[in-house]
């Protein structure tokens, strides 16, 4: 199990920075809905893993978003952010009767409810940082707040659509 | 001692969060700061290369506007070229060496931009190999784009004028007038035009054009036209929105200038104590 969680963490990663980069990047609607689909990929992270490994993975997928993006630092700091929240908040939510061994927290392992209230959120308090940091010094906090909720809802949609797409559902529950 | 040890083992993650967290800000704050070192970002040679090679891709979708764009531009140049051909039956006499060359023009290609962040950045496909230096401006045959940042050895980041910390000294073309345009960090095709006194008359439509005060820039480089004017909060100077004549949304090639005479000047103004903000 070991030798194929990291195997699908090492390709996922790769995968989710290159089409954040590449792809992505150039996808803004209407100048103010961003898609950051590389923060799906640390909530998609299967339960169990720790903190630690965890903001390590997010410490190095934010700095190479970042480096494309020339945004040195404000993905790394909101994404370490949210990494270090992450399985706090996954205790949280607990469902009756704990989770299964080796799941992946998705939409259809875990219903479309616990996954709104698991990445939602999330996903708001990344953008806010992320949009904060970006105008800081700067006094245009309806625009912050506008970028936040607008990109939030976004990525979030996008984040959706990836899972039903790409991700199996792990078979018998 | 074991004790602490074993507090410290236990608060492990939180400690490597904190640690993470503060290296982020370090690089935020590195990054910002104007003269921030260079390293970790799209001029790096590494990324520079992913980045071009994607370029070599996308670049073919635009080709025909660029191509237009270009011709355009050349037209322009050969009809003022006409006024300096010299006629075959005349003697000219060159009257000043120091008059004759500030500016060294160069171009180059954007492969990386943004512009719905506050703080934009420009990718270009040279380097100090081809002469690029830190300090050079931007523009092409739309407008002003900015000033180089940092370059590496193939590459080359610039500060957008899309940049909110980012100021281009201007002037009204018509009446001389000078102020400093900025971004204000809402809309990518409107700046504000900073330090016009209330007693300057100026009506819409009116073309502001660098100064050639500061020596990031030439005089008389395109910068937008006024749209709108108002009294503003500030009880000393108008409140004044440009709409940017370059489209930062489709950039490709770049012309750079380069002020022969920056040393010089940057020199001057310090022994005499001028600080000049750029």
């Amino acid at each position: 199990m070991s030798n194929k969680y990291l195997f699908n963490t090492l390709t996922g990663f790769f995968v989710y920075l290159i089409v954040q980069v590449f792809l992505l990047k150039n996808l803004v609607l209407f100048g103010t809905a961003f898609c950051f689909l590389h923060v799906v990929f640390i909530l998609l992270l299967p339960i169990e893993t720790k903190t630690t490994p965890a903001m390590l993975i997010a410490f190095s997928l934010g700095l190479g978003v970042d480096i494309f993006y020339d945004t040195l630092g404000m993905h790394t700091a909101a994404l370490v952010l949210v990494a270090a929240l992450r399985s706090n908040w996954i205790k949280v939510l607990t469902p009756r009767g704990g989770y299964d061994e080796d799941l992946i927290p998705s939409v259809l392992n875990m219903g479309v409810g616990w996954w709104l209230s698991y990445s939602l959120p999330l996903l708001l308090l990344y953008h806010f940082l992320f949009f904060y940091i970006d105008n800081l010094g700067t006094d245009l906090y309806l625009p912050v707040l506008f970028k936040t909720i607008s990109s939030t809802l976004f990525t979030f949609l996008m984040g959706m659509i990836v899972q039903v797409l790409f991700y199996k559902r792990k078979r018998g529950i | 001692m074991q004790r602490i040890l074993l507090f410290l083992y236990r608060i492990r993650s939180f400690l490597l969060f904190v640690l993470l967290e503060s290296l982020a800000i370090w690089f935020i704050v590195n990054n910002n700061s104007p003269q921030g070192a260079v390293f970790f970002n799209s001029s790096n040679n590494f990324i520079g290369t992913i980045l071009s090679s994607k370029d070599n891709f996308t670049s073919y979708f635009s080709l025909s506007s660029a191509n237009e764009a270009l011709v355009e531009k050349n037209t322009e140049l050969l009809k003022k070229l006409d006024r300096f051909t010299q006629p075959k039956d005349s003697v000219y006499l060159v009257l000043d060496s120091s008059l004759s060359l500030q500016h060294e023009f160069r171009s180059a290609l954007v492969i990386n931009n943004s512009l719905h962040f506050n703080q934009n950045y420009l990718t270009l496909n040279k380097g100090s190999r081809h002469g690029i230096k830190a300090g050079m401006g931007v523009f092409n045959e739309q407008g002003v784009i900015g000033r180089v940042k940092g370059v590496s050895k193939n590459f080359s980041t610039v500060i957008s004028l899309l940049h909110t910390d980012n100021l281009i000294s201007s002037k009204v073309k018509s009446s001389e007038v000078f102020g400093s345009t900025k971004w204000d960090g809402r809309n990518p095709r409107q700046a504000k035009l900073l330090y016009v006194p209330r007693h300057v008359i100026l009506s819409p439509g009116d073309t502001i054009v660098t100064s050639g005060y500061n020596a990031v820039f030439p005089e008389g480089i395109l910068v937008g036209r006024v749209t709108e004017i108002g009294q503003g909060a500030d009880t000393n100077y108008l409140d004044i929105t440009l709409e940017l004549s370059t489209d930062f949304s489709r950039l490709n090639y770049v012309y750079l200038v380069e002020n022969l005479l920056k040393t010089e000047m940057d020199s001057l103004y310090d022994a005499s104590g001028i600080i000049i903000d750029e």
